[in-house]
């Protein structure tokens, strides 16, 4: 399967999808008016991975900031997370957040509450 | 009385402005936008935390505004901007007002009166519930909306929202919303 590698813009992070290393990354600014379009290809993507995951996928989201547009869109990544995990294979994400942004940790809390996968808080410096 | 859109705006000009406009509302002017807000921020000696949130709460209401504008009052049309609608920032005592406006039609008036005071008074444990909610159940519109914009600022500002409607004529409101970010942190 093809990577998918796209570099940050003021509005939309950076992505690195690599299905043979299982890594699923996405950092940096998630604020487009419309992020359907953005994430669509992301979303695809998951889909057929699904269908040969690697036996680890660890999911790095590393974000400034995102818009509600995006958290709708950011929910359908890890539904199909979920449902990689829920075959039985291994899925992690890692959710990290700039000390004292309390929103960004509890935005990823709000994750962890809706989706089944493990999630893994990490806090780094600004 | 009539409503009086140059008046209005002046109101909102009260404080100390840090960005105000009137004009078309674009994914172009909101790029600008935050870009002029961002830099302006790196000069305020306020904590990042602050900081944060008021470029979050910026970019949620300025997409609000661009994915709720609607027609504009057929006479006024060659007078303002397609896609009109007003935005000002300004630090006020100790809190940070982001004011946005523009004009809705007679019939939404009441939905969105009665959104807003249904957000108003919930409670911070009840808000985020409300968005969770909101988030795991409602579909994105084709524009890209998710009807999470309002629920999001008044989770993360944790201040009631102000807002007026002025009646323009018989099909056509000024609708003005008033968000607060505290300038310290609780």
């Amino acid at each position: 399967m093809e990577p998918i590698i796209i570099e940050g813009t003021p509005k939309t992070p950076s992505v690195r999808f690599d299905a043979t290393q299982g890594i699923v990354e996405i950092k940096g600014r998630s604020i487009p008016e419309n992020s359907i379009e953005f994430y669509k290809p992301l979303v695809d993507w998951l889909e057929q991975y699904s269908g040969t995951p690697a036996p680890k996928t660890s999911v790095n989201i590393h974000l400034e900031y995102f818009n509600t547009s995006s958290s709708k869109c950011i929910l359908d990544v890890f539904k199909k997370l979920e449902a990689i995990h829920k075959a039985k294979n291994d899925v992690i994400v890692n959710w990290y957040y700039e000390e004292d942004d309390e929103d960004m940790l509890e935005a990823g809390e709000d994750y962890e509450s809706i989706i089944r996968i493990p999630f893994k808080m990490i806090e780094v410096e600004d | 009385m009539s409503f009086n859109l140059q008046e209005s705006f002046k109101k909102l000009n009260e404080g100390d402005v840090l960005l105000a406009y009137k004009g078309s509302i674009t994914t172009e002017l909101i790029t600008n936008v935050l870009e002029v807000i961002e830099s302006k921020l790196d000069d305020i000696n306020t904590a990042s935390a602050v900081r944060k949130k008021i470029y979050n709460v910026l970019v949620e209401s300025l997409q609000n505004l661009f994915h709720h504008i609607e027609d504009i009052p057929e006479e006024i049309k060659n007078k303002v901007d397609p896609r009109f609608g007003v935005l000002v920032v300004a630090r006020e005592n100790s809190f940070y007002r982001i004011s946005t406006g523009n004009f809705v039609r007679a019939d939404k008036v009441k939905q969105l009166k009665d959104k807003i005071d249904k957000i108003n008074s919930l409670s911070r444990e009840e808000l985020k519930d409300m968005y969770k909610f909101v988030l795991n159940h409602q579909k994105l519109s084709a524009k890209g909306g998710g009807g999470l914009g309002l629920i999001d600022i008044a989770k993360k500002t944790g201040n009631k929202m102000e807002y007026m409607f002025q009646n323009y004529d018989s099909d056509f409101y000024f609708f003005n919303l008033n968000v607060f970010i505290s300038e310290s942190k609780d």
